[in-house]
């Protein structure tokens, strides 16, 4: 059975991946969606950085005196996860500016009841 | 030999074109660079899948890597047929997409234009090679990235917050699915697509394993469209730009159907997991409400291309409907109607792009009289919606008649009824284009245009051709879709 503490991280990243979520979905503000998306993200990087430790474990370095390491591949995926989220929160932003030249605001009630007019 | 590393010339070619393109930034040679690279794309998964039919499964290592410690690219008959599809649809975008983009794209912005095409086809052509669950995240994101921009291109403002929820919605579709890989990982410690299915029946009765398969399913729903998932689809298809629009309805939908099937049918193969935890059921009812639902909001748009996108949600139903069978026939159903699909949607949108570039507008009112004026292009949407209701001779016929065969053999009579009656729904929306079209004079105001140039009608005219050409000879696509369903369930009797 799953004791309460020593799988305290797995809740943080439940907890932390519903904010997210919850951003999401029940901000009207861009940016803030954006900040949500981010949270939400981000907890999947640190599900995967938990599941790569080894408990008393060090770095992956090929020396004497090193038996016990963490898995390294978990990390490394999530070099590459990180570099995704960068890119599409730098782009999501940059529409958000182009969104702000077009229609002067970055509400979605707003643009909505804008793009209903035409 | 070259011809052993063709697997990665296929991603590798256009992945390196299009910095180029950014680098040349003159429109024309961009243009050319862009046509020139979509071609031998297509010569290469020609190629493959020539050697497929002979020699079986490729397997390529990266930097000589044995799987399932290094990423492999591997390619049977149904990765071979997926990249088929994306690449001929590249082939026949690139050369129309020039006079279309040079009048729905700011002229100083077309090279980025055709490097993100070009990026936009490495991801969708990497996701369908890949035998690797993160490697296939990577390119999910890198084709995703691509399309946002694609999407965002056009002069109409409402493009760019079609675009900016289609991230969201994207984003979060995607990060769904390297949850659902982690969890895998966390179980098997295997990343690798076939490595995974034998491993997964030891672990299978696992909570997080079954967590797994629900992140991953509803994150590839998101990106394949499958409703309640499809709220981005209807906006991104109607305000990008024309060619945007050909290039994703045509490709991008099947490649995400294809990961849904490799996730349900390899990863999961071992365990048959349709009957396992009883998804089909949900996915079933899922693509019966998409088929109805699609439809009949189709029926009531007046901005032509949110009709047709409304239309391909109906379209993505039939598919997921066939899949989700579980048999040899209905799984060879929602393949072939991938290819089939593709060529009529492909070609039907290419008509609403001739459309746009001569009157500016994608609204029915304004294309009165349009069937006297442009008879070949109006002609050719007449035989694309023929296709879409499934007409006898037509490619739409091909796979319905395939789907109504695998719901007759499981005895599913009332779903067979659902499928005719949701196909008899197209003809009210396909209509209601006709009549406004040939019967309707056109509008005083507007000043008479003519048939649009030849580059934009060879492609679409090519398109509509090959929608009858494998409507009315459809053995070889229905044999090629049936190995590679054999191949997917055979791998898990």
């Amino acid at each position: 059975m799953m004791e309460f503490p020593g799988q305290l991280i797995y809740w943080i990243v439940v907890v932390m991946m519903m904010m997210g979520f919850y951003i999401v979905i029940a901000q009207g503000n861009f940016v803030k969606k954006i900040v949500g998306l981010n949270v939400f993200q981000v907890s999947v990087f640190l599900l995967y950085i938990t599941m790569g430790k080894v408990n008393g474990g060090t770095a992956p370095i090929l020396a004497d005196g090193i038996e016990v390491f963490s898995n390294p591949l978990p990390h490394v995926l999530i070099l590459t996860a990180i570099v995704v989220g960068v890119a599409t929160t730098s782009l999501g932003l940059a529409l958000v500016v182009r969104i702000n030249e077009e229609y002067g605001t970055i509400e979605d009630d707003d643009i909505l009841e804008q793009e209903s007019d035409v | 030999m070259i011809t052993d590393h063709l697997i990665i010339l296929q991603i590798i070619i256009p992945l390196i074109a299009a910095p180029f393109c950014v680098f040349i930034r003159n429109a024309n040679v961009t243009w050319a660079l862009a046509t020139v690279i979509s071609w031998i794309c297509l010569a290469i998964s020609i190629t493959l899948m020539q050697q497929v039919m002979v020699t079986g499964e490729i397997i390529y290592e990266l930097g000589g890597w044995a799987a399932p410690w290094g990423i492999e690219y591997r390619v049977d008959m149904l990765n071979a047929w997926v990249l088929v599809i994306v690449t001929s649809v590249g082939a026949v975008v690139t050369p129309y997409a020039k006079l279309s983009a040079e009048k729905e794209i700011d002229n100083d912005r077309l090279y980025i234009f055709y490097a993100m095409l070009l990026l936009c086809e490495t991801g969708l052509l990497g996701i369908t090679v890949t035998g690797d669950a993160f490697n296939l995240f990577v390119f999910l994101e890198i084709s995703a990235l691509s399309t946002y921009v694609l999407i965002s291109m056009g002069k109409d403002r409402r493009g760019l917050t079609a675009a900016y929820r289609y991230l969201i919605m994207g984003t979060l579709g995607a990060t769904f699915y390297i949850t659902g890989v982690g969890l895998l990982y966390m179980q098997t410690g295997s990343l690798n697509i076939a490595d995974l299915g034998k491993l997964i029946p030891d672990v299978a009765d696992s909570r997080t394993v079954q967590a797994a398969l629900a992140f991953m399913t509803v994150g590839l729903c998101v990106k394949l469209a499958l409703f309640p998932l499809h709220m981005w689809l209807p906006n991104a298809y109607a305000f990008a730009p024309s060619v945007v629009t050909v290039f994703l309805a045509a490709t991008a939908t099947k490649v995400a159907v294809y990961a849904l099937v490799r996730v349900i049918f390899t990863i999961f193969g071992g365990v048959d997991i349709l009957e396992a935890v009883q998804i089909s059921d949900v996915l079933i009812a899922m693509a019966i409400v998409a088929m109805f639902g699609g439809s009949a909001v189709a029926i009531y748009q007046t901005n032509i291309k949110r009709m047709l996108a409304y239309s391909s949600l109906a379209q993505i139903g039939y598919m997921i409907l066939g899949l989700s069978m579980n048999s040899v026939l209905g799984v060879s159903a929602g393949l072939v109607h991938l290819f089939n699909h593709a060529m009529m949607k492909g070609g039907l949108f290419m008509v609403m792009g001739c459309v746009v570039y001569r009157i500016g507008s994608a609204k029915l009112g304004d294309m009165a009289g349009l069937g006297k004026q442009m008879p070949l292009t109006m002609g050719a949407f007449v035989l694309g919606g023929l296709s879409l209701i499934g007409v006898p001779l037509t490619v739409g016929f091909v796979s319905k008649w395939a789907l109504l065969q695998a719901a007759l053999e499981k005895g599913w009579w009332p779903i067979a009824v659902l499928i005719v009656i949701s196909s008899l729904m197209a003809v009210v929306y396909i209509w209601r284009v006709v009549e406004v079209v040939y019967f309707q004079a056109a509008p005083a105001g507007r000043v008479a245009v003519k048939e649009a140039p030849l580059m934009m009608m060879i492609p679409m005219l090519t398109l509509i051709g090959a929608a009858y050409y494998f409507g009315i000879d459809g053995t070889t696509t229905m044999d090629i879709a049936g190995r590679a369903a054999e191949s997917l369930i055979g791998g898990l009797k």
